[in-house]
């Protein structure tokens, strides 16, 4: 559905150039959800501009939806649906017209009835709501209205950006229902893009991590996060007798030489463990600190998120570095 | 083959470029009409000219080439070109609000003729003036105009393809500067002297040598001259013919420097 190589915009302006994406490649299955997972000026929406054609790129090439992007990008348009990071509604415009507007651009025929098929699908067939315009619409309303703008000519691929960014969190989870039927329901290919783990690991089948312009990690989220070896255990220490430091230094000591444990250190007076296959060898770690005679006050366990897997492949935290 | 496929194509751009156009120009007619606030002051502006600038004509009435007989006669095409100038000067804060909500890149992914982006709302923009303009007619002839209707209707185009060519402008400059901040300043910057020195006010033949030639490389002198003569009844006259080529002139080179501009891939 998108077959990218070399992509790359570089923005020249007042305060100098800006490279904002640098050399993107990208392979998009049809029926895939696929996600872009950025800290902000990652180069997400840099990327989904050029990928929608609003955007020349300064190098590379893509087919998007079967068209060749530079040569045909009328072609590509008919095909695709854009919904921006900030919406497309002029605020004083009821919904029903600018969903009309965009059915006629669109050459949409049975516009009524597409219309009212999206309102119902989208929540958005309450009590006169299309009449309304977006400024009095609540802000997961209006951003299901930007949805079903770029839906109306049921384009097989479907781009959104930062779909749920200013939401609370019961209209994100709505959201997300949404968004994971128009696949399952019409077969249709969507590309995301979110700074929010959560949000990645909940809808996409792949994710591609993007960091100052470029793609640092790719895979599903479950590969992403086997990629950072193991699991995190925590391993808080009783401090009966011996000093806490005391206790910390026999227990690295009885766990060193276990053959899951990939990493031991003491940290505030706790025990963090990177394990293969925690599952596992948990009882494992139990029995040896049992017999080094290490009482223990309690054990967590933590599969790796997206978070690890972003600070393993960039050397910084992505909450940090939104 | 390839000619006729390429003259198919060229037609259905056509096709699409004119549904578009009319698609877009309604938006932004409902657009205007919703705004019952602006419609009020669209109405009751040109009127304030009259009421409020109008009886001073009494006391120019004298001036030397300010119309003869029918002061009205020199001063309403005028206003008429002051009304051009600011009403469609100022269109230009309606794009850059569209910009910022997101409308113009929506309406860009779609397949929408980029020209009709333009034209939609430039003809809507002259469709408001030119109603502003009959409102504005009406009220003079009412106060005390005397002009043969072919010369107002002369007038009227003029005042039109002047409309035209001023909002295709200023969505240039709204472009270019994407933010008020910017476009305000430069437009009140270009919107002045062009006022000044197109004799709305009082006609360029009471200027000294120096500022009369300097307005003759200005559009609207001319375009204020004509609708003059027109007014007058002198169909032929010299005035008339060049307030007609520049006028045209002024509108190709105006909407096709939008037409490029809305083209272009950030636009
Ligand atoms: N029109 C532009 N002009 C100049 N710089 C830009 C422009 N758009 C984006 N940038 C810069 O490009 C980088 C990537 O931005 P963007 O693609 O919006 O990131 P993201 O969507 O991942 O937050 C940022 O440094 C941003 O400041
Ligand atoms: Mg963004």
């Amino acid at each position: 559905m998108i077959e990218a190589r070399g992509l790359a915009r570089t923005f020249t302006g007042k305060h100098g150039t800006v490279e904002a994406v640098r050399g993107v490649d990208l392979s998009v299955a049809s029926g895939e959800v696929v996600g872009f997972l950025g800290p902000n000026g990652a180069g997400k929406t840099t990327t989904l501009r050029m990928l929608t054609t609003l955007l020349a790129p300064t190098a590379g090439t893509a087919t998007v939806a079967g068209r060749d992007l530079r040569a045909d990008p009328a072609g590509v348009r008919r095909r695709i649906g854009y919904v921006a990071q900030g919406g497309g509604t002029d605020p004083s415009v009821p919904a029903r017209e600018e969903l009309e507007l965009q059915a006629r651009l669109y050459g949409v025929t049975g516009a009524d009835a597409r219309i009212d098929e999206l309102a119902r699908r989208l929540e958005l067939d309450g009590d006169g709501l299309l009449r309304r315009p977006s400024a009095a619409m609540s802000g997961g309303q209006r951003r299901r209205l930007d949805i079903a703008l770029g839906l109306v000519h049921r384009p097989p691929l479907l781009f959104l950006d930062e779909p749920t960014t200013g939401l609370d969190p019961q209209s994100r989870g709505n959201l997300w229902e949404h968004i994971r039927r128009l696949r399952d329901r019409d077969g249709t290919t969507v590309f995301l893009t979110t700074h929010y783990l959560d949000e990645a690991d909940a809808l996409c089948d792949r994710i591609l991590i993007i960091d100052q312009g470029q793609i640092v990690a790719e895979g599903s989220p479950a590969e992403l996060k086997r990629r950072v070896s193991g699991d995190v255990v925590t391993v808080e220490l009783g401090a009966s007798g011996a000093s806490p430091a005391q206790v910390a230094d026999r227990a690295r000591t009885a766990l060193a030489g276990h053959p899951a444990v990939r990493e031991a250190v003491v940290l505030n007076g706790s025990l963090r463990l990177t394990v293969d296959d925690g599952e596992r060898s948990l009882m494992g770690l139990i029995r040896a600190l049992d017999e080094a005679g290490v009482e223990l006050a309690a054990l967590r366990m933590a599969r790796p998120t997206l978070d690890d897997v972003f600070l393993t492949v960039t050397g910084r935290s992505l909450r940090d570095a939104a | 083959m390839e000619a006729a496929v390429e003259a198919a194509a060229g037609r259905d751009g056509l096709v699409r470029t004119l549904r578009d156009t009319r698609l877009i120009f309604l938006r932004y007619v409902r657009q205007a009409l919703r705004n019952k606030v602006g419609v009020v002051f669209g109405l009751v502006q040109p009127l304030l000219y009259l009421v409020l600038f109008g009886p001073l004509l009494s006391k120019v009435g004298g001036v030397q080439g300010a119309g003869g007989g029918n002061t009205w006669r020199a001063f309403v095409p005028g206003i008429l070109v002051q009304l051009a100038l600011f009403g469609a000067g100022f269109v230009g804060f309606g794009l850059i609000a569209d910009l910022r909500s997101g409308v113009v890149e929506r309406l860009r992914v779609t397949p929408v003729s980029r020209l009709a982006l333009l034209l939609g709302r430039v003809l809507r923009d002259t469709l408001m003036l030119v109603v502003q303009a009959v409102m504005l007619l009406a009220a003079s002839v009412a106060l005390g105009l005397r002009a043969p209707l072919w010369g107002i209707v002369v007038g009227l185009v003029f005042v039109a393809l002047l409309a035209l060519s001023i909002a295709s402008l200023s969505y240039v400059l709204a472009m270019v500067t994407r933010v008020e901040d910017a476009f305000a300043p430069l437009l009140s910057t270009v919107t002045l002297p062009l006022m000044l020195l197109s004799g709305i006010i009082l006609p360029m033949s009471m200027a000294p040598g120096w500022l009369d030639a300097v307005s003759r490389f200005t559009p609207f002198r001319y375009v204020v001259d004509a609708a003059r003569a027109a007014f007058r009844g002198d169909f032929s006259s010299a005035p008339v013919l060049e307030g007609a080529g520049v006028t045209v002139a002024l509108a190709v080179v105006s909407v096709a420097l939008g037409a490029h501009r809305f083209r272009k891939e950030n636009a």
